[in-house]
């Protein structure tokens, strides 16, 4: 590797613009002539809309328009989409209602926009919003899966009787029955896996520009995924057609998968543009964050796992209720299903495996994809099984673990996937070496004598990332493929740009794809710069989301270079009247090897743009481009083993130490991984002991700011310490694995087996406030 | 934010002016309530008068046996102050784990106990030491000023000045942080003064805001030790309740920061 190549730490050329507070983020962005939206959203969990008087607000100071849900689909604007089918058992297609980007008739959950006010600015447009008079007729709510599937619940939509969407299943049921007759141990558990906000620093936000001479709308949008957004705009919304639709997302501050989806904001901005003829503003506000970006998690489940006689798992049989709120959000469908049963093998061996899953609407607002998305559900599950099972069997949770773990690749789980590689026992080792955990017992000891409830916990993870092979995921009920797409442009002058649909918002693109090329070409990364996130500028991509960008974006930038390279290298040849074959790229020259016959780049680059004395029949020209479909996902694992004590007197929870040995196949950038890892973890540990998304039993919610929705600080998590135990991927070139997604996946199961560990009790919900462990140690 | 017209006071006399003129005014101290309350149009006053920066609300003496903290010294101010350091080193103590930093350079003693957040810290100090405050027009007992949740003896118009503190023989705080605001889930201050009186006072524990505890002023009146608090039982009727913390955790809260006080305590 060279300083700035494959596996150096080089520091973020991005930073520098964000730092100094130079990023451009949509609500930096203004435009001539540009008015300002405030949405009206409804205050009840449930209500129909009886009637908006919006005659005063229309008088009021700079007030443009106002707009409600009626004229929306009058205007036939399309319903919002959720883009992968899932089939229940009975084989009928998930039950769907209708989700307006206003409501014309009904409002099913608290922030559900019913009009917007137009304005010359944003205050205007609130003041104006206050004097809309909407008549609601209030009707009963419920909020809690629970509630919601028992006979008598208000109903939300009548497609879907009893609010069931589906009732899914997976697995071979008569296999597990057997095996559960047959086994010497049963090992039950129900969990709740808590509904968490999202909360991205940067609130989203959008800008629609409708250019009606050519018939043309550009969006600026907080997006993961623009080319995504624009297909979606024009395949099902009824906007525009593509290549009227230019979609941008410049910087973009966070985005943790809730700004991966269509939200209804922008298809009103876009669609008030053209009615009021003139661009169209909309800022989110940290209110609307909580009341709108969607939820995630918020499963509800009962788990039985059998053993043999010797501790090894023989079955695992799960149910799980999830949450979907009051709306099928884009992908919502497919979290609790293919991205959760499929990964409840774990790291182990299970010869058999069923799972139930039914999807349940709620007057909440919508769930859906959120760091990890299925995965921290599936691996907090089965990881919080483990530690049960070792209590219960009576042995070391470390040893089940590793009478258990699949030593074999590739190895076929019942659920679907087939992991390609890892060294789970490798990790492990890592892990317990790091934090001495053979030392544990006599620091407990210690702990107990100072009045300390000492605790250790482990969680062995494994997710599937790199999503994912186009074909397989439209066999199991994908809109879309999810390949990646990438343009390597060397301009005349021997720069180069590449052109990317992954998108940057916080991941450091900028600076890991760089690095691609200097390690390739031996130029320094200043001269490489990467252009993504504009439908105009890049040919096409799927975006990022679900640690993909480096496995599966940075792959189609590597099949780009390679075809550069070969064409570059025919050049070089013909200048140096060499042979092809003896053409070696070193330092940013193409050399003859073995020789000292060499022609720096940008001598090529120039060569290929004046086309003077190209090769007989070359083309013009050093640019390439390439389309990479994965052929299967990639398997990032992992062993993350928290210590800490939980003051009896308080409950309170001090972490003492948190080791993560990860499996992320190549790394590219170190530091910019051990930044992602840091990120998860405090997102797995908000999960575990902070952050809860309350709503009453009315569907009001409880935590809509951050005066009660706990968010983790810098002082609520200990100092990390990090290693690395790597296979590399056999699927890609690179041998990636993705390691977005793996800290908010792996960390909360460390976390809570470590409390119950310290506790000496094993039912504890997340978050795990210091309250609710106070009454778990005191309760009888 | 609603529409409103901003005022920076130079003097006591002047925002007192100031406020007689306007119609539905509001003084503005640290802004650490007031200015998120307007952001999200809670409130709507027609003037904000600003007493930041008169000179005459800013600083810290000690005078003998007493230590006078002016109303518009932010939290910052206090924390580091050598004389709080010295005289009440468990003043600095609960500035420093008050809010976070942003609120803490921004926050001032004033405009925290002119608030009466059931769940603040000052609350609790003043009560527990027998503080003074001194307004524009008199002075306050601080058993007199606090009157429940968001509620004081402070008229209309009325400006506080300083608070004077009697230097105690001792005195402690503990807080158990609440996870998401940072106020006060429950904090509680023991302060022993010099004649030998012990009292005790608990924030973010009671539906009436800061309040003595009577039970724990008398074990500890008996014996100052963690342990003379053991036996004590207290109530959870009439305390907060909420998602973050039960009326049974925050009575547990009340006995425990107490113990914790007064193991503090110097």
């Amino acid at each position: 590797m060279g300083v700035e190549g494959i596996g150096a730490r080089v520091v973020r050329k991005e930073d520098k613009r964000f730092i100094t507070g130079k990023g451009r983020y949509v609500d930096d962005i203004k435009l001539t002539g540009m008015t300002h939206a405030y949405f009206i959203r409804s205050s009840h969990a449930h209500a129909k809309v009886k009637g908006i008087d919006s005659s005063a607000a229309l008088k009021m100071p700079g007030v443009v328009a106002v707009l409600t849900g009626k004229q929306l689909v009058d205007d036939k604007v399309g319903n919002l989409i959720c883009g992968w089918a899932i089939t229940s058992k009975d084989g009928s297609p998930m039950k769907m209602g209708a989700w307006p980007a206003m409501a014309p008739e009904t409002v099913r959950f608290v922030g559900q926009a019913v009009a917007v006010v137009i304005a010359e600015s944003k205050n205007l447009a609130r003041d104006a919003a206050e004097a809309v008079v909407v008549d609601y007729e209030e009707l009963p709510a419920v909020a809690d899966i629970q509630a919601a599937i028992k006979s008598g619940a208000p109903q939300l939509h009548p497609e879907a009787p009893g609010n069931q969407v589906y009732d899914w299943v997976l697995g071979d049921e008569g296999a597990v029955s057997s095996a559960f007759s047959k086994a010497a141990n049963v090992v039950k558990l129900d969990v709740t896996n808590n509904r968490l906000a999202p909360n991205a620093m940067e609130p989203r936000a959008a800008i629609a520009d409708y250019d009606a001479a050519e018939e043309h709308f550009t969006l600026y949008t907080t997006s993961q995924n623009p080319h995504v957004a624009r297909l979606v705009l024009s395949a099902f919304y009824n906007i525009a057609p593509e290549h009227k639709l230019r979609v941008i997302a410049p910087d973009v501050g966070g985005g943790f998968g809730s700004k991966i989806f269509i939200y209804p904001e922008e298809m009103v901005a876009l669609w008030a543009s053209k009615k009021v003829g003139r661009p169209v503003k909309w800022t989110g506000d940290r209110t609307e964050a909580f009341l709108t970006d969607a939820h995630g998690r918020d499963h509800v489940t009962h788990a039985e796992m059998a053993f043999d006689a010797n501790n090894k798992i023989t079955g695992l049989r799960v149910k799980t209720y999830a949450n979907f709120g009051a709306y099928m959000s884009l992908f919502s469908s497919s979290v609790p299903t293919y991205l959760y049963a499929t990964l409840l093998s774990g790291q182990y061996n299970i010869p058999a495996i069923h799972a139930e899953v039914i999807g349940v609407y709620t007057n909440t607002t919508p769930v859906d994809a959120y760091r990890g998305a299925g995965r921290p559900e599936a691996s907090y599950l089965i990881e919080r099984l483990m530690e049960t099972a070792a209590r219960q069997l009576k042995v070391d949770p470390a040893q089940l673990r590793r009478t258990n773990f699949i030593t074999q690749f590739p190895h076929q789980t019942p659920v679907i996937m087939a992991y390609d590689t890892g060294d789970f026992n490798a990790s492990l080792d890592a892990a317990m070496k790091a934090i001495d955990y053979a030392g544990f017992p006599a620091r407990k000891a210690h702990a107990k004598s100072q009045g300390k409830l000492r605790g250790i916990g482990v969680s062995c993870y494994i997710e599937a990332c790199g999503i994912a092979p186009s074909k397989a995921v439209g066999s199991l009920g994908a809109g879309v493929g999810l390949w990646e797409s990438a343009e390597v442009r060397v301009n005349p002058v021997g720069t180069i740009e590449i052109l990317t649909g992954s998108h940057s918002h916080g991941q450091g693109h900028e600076t890991t794809f760089c690095q691609l090329v200097a390690e390739r070409l031996g130029v320094p990364i200043s001269q490489v710069s990467i252009v993504h996130g504009d439908t105009d500028k890049v040919q096409f991509g799927m975006g990022t989301y679900g640690s993909r960008s480096a496995a599966v974006g940075l792959t189609a930038i590597l099949k780009a270079m390679e075809k550069m390279e070969s064409k570059a290298k025919k050049i070089a040849a013909h200048a140096l009247e060499a042979s092809e074959a003896d053409i070696v790229i070193e330092n940013g020259e193409f050399k003859v090897t073995g020789t000292d016959k060499a022609i720096a780049l940008p001598m090529v680059a120039l060569a290929a743009y004046t086309a003077h004395n190209l090769p007989e029949g070359m083309e013009p020209g050093l640019k390439e481009s390439a389309f990479y479909d994965p052929t299967n996902f990639t398997f990032p694992a992992g062993a993350y083993i928290c210590e800490l004590e939980v003051d009896p007197g308080t409950g309170k929870t001090s972490f003492v130490n948190f080791v993560a040995a990860d499996d992320f196949g190549r790394l590219i950038n170190p530091m910019i991984v051990e930044g992602q890892v840091h990120g998860g973890l405090v997102q797995g540990i908000g999960q575990a002991l902070l952050e809860h998304a309350i709503y009453d039993a009315n569907g009001q919610p409880v935590t809509a700011s951050f005066m009660d929705y706990a968010m983790p600080r810098a002082d609520d998590v200990p100092s990390f310490n990090l290693s690395h135990t790597t296979t590399l991927c056999p699927g890609n070139p690179l041998g990636i694995k993705g390691c977005g997604e793996a800290g908010a996946i792996g960390a909360s199961a460390a976390v809570i087996n470590a409390i119950t560990d310290a506790i000496d009790k094993n039912n504890l919900e997340m978050p795990a406030t210091p309250d609710r462990v106070w009454r778990t140690i005191h309760a009888a | 934010m609603y529409q409103t017209t901003y005022h920076r006071a130079s003097s006591v006399d002047e925002a007192v002016s100031l406020f007689g003129k306007s119609s539905e005014a509001k003084f503005l101290a640290g802004g650490q309530t007031l200015l998120p309350v307007m952001k999200q149009r809670l409130a709507s006053p027609s003037d904000v008068i600003d007493l930041g920066k008169i000179k005459e609300l800013q600083g810290v003496e000690l005078s003998g046996d007493t230590l006078t903290i002016k109303a518009a010294t932010t939290y910052y101010d206090i924390m580091t102050n050598a004389d709080v350091k010295k005289a009440i080193p468990a003043i600095a103590y609960l500035t420093s784990v008050l809010g976070d930093p942003a609120v803490r350079y921004r926050g001032t003693i004033g405009g925290s106990i002119a608030n009466n957040d059931p769940a603040a810290d000052f609350p609790a100090a003043l009560l527990a030491l027998g503080a003074t405050v001194k307004t524009n027009k008199r002075s306050i007992a601080a058993e007199d000023f606090f009157q429940g949740l968001f509620s004081t003896a402070l008229e209309d118009g009325e400006i506080i000045t300083a608070v004077s503190f009697p230097v105690p023989a001792k005195a402690g705080y503990e807080k158990m942080r609440h996870p998401a605001s940072r106020f006060a889930l429950t904090g509680v201050f023991v302060a022993q003064t010099k004649s030998g009186e012990v009292r005790v006072a608990a924030t973010g524990a009671s539906q009436s805001g800061v309040m003595r505890v009577p039970a724990i002023e008398a074990a500890l009146k008996a014996n100052w030790s963690p342990s003379a608090i053991d036996s004590v039982s207290i109530s959870a009727s009439g305390l907060l309740a909420d998602i973050h913390g039960t009326a049974e955790y925050r009575a547990n809260l009340v006995k425990v920061m107490a113990q914790r006080a007064v193991a503090a305590a110097s």
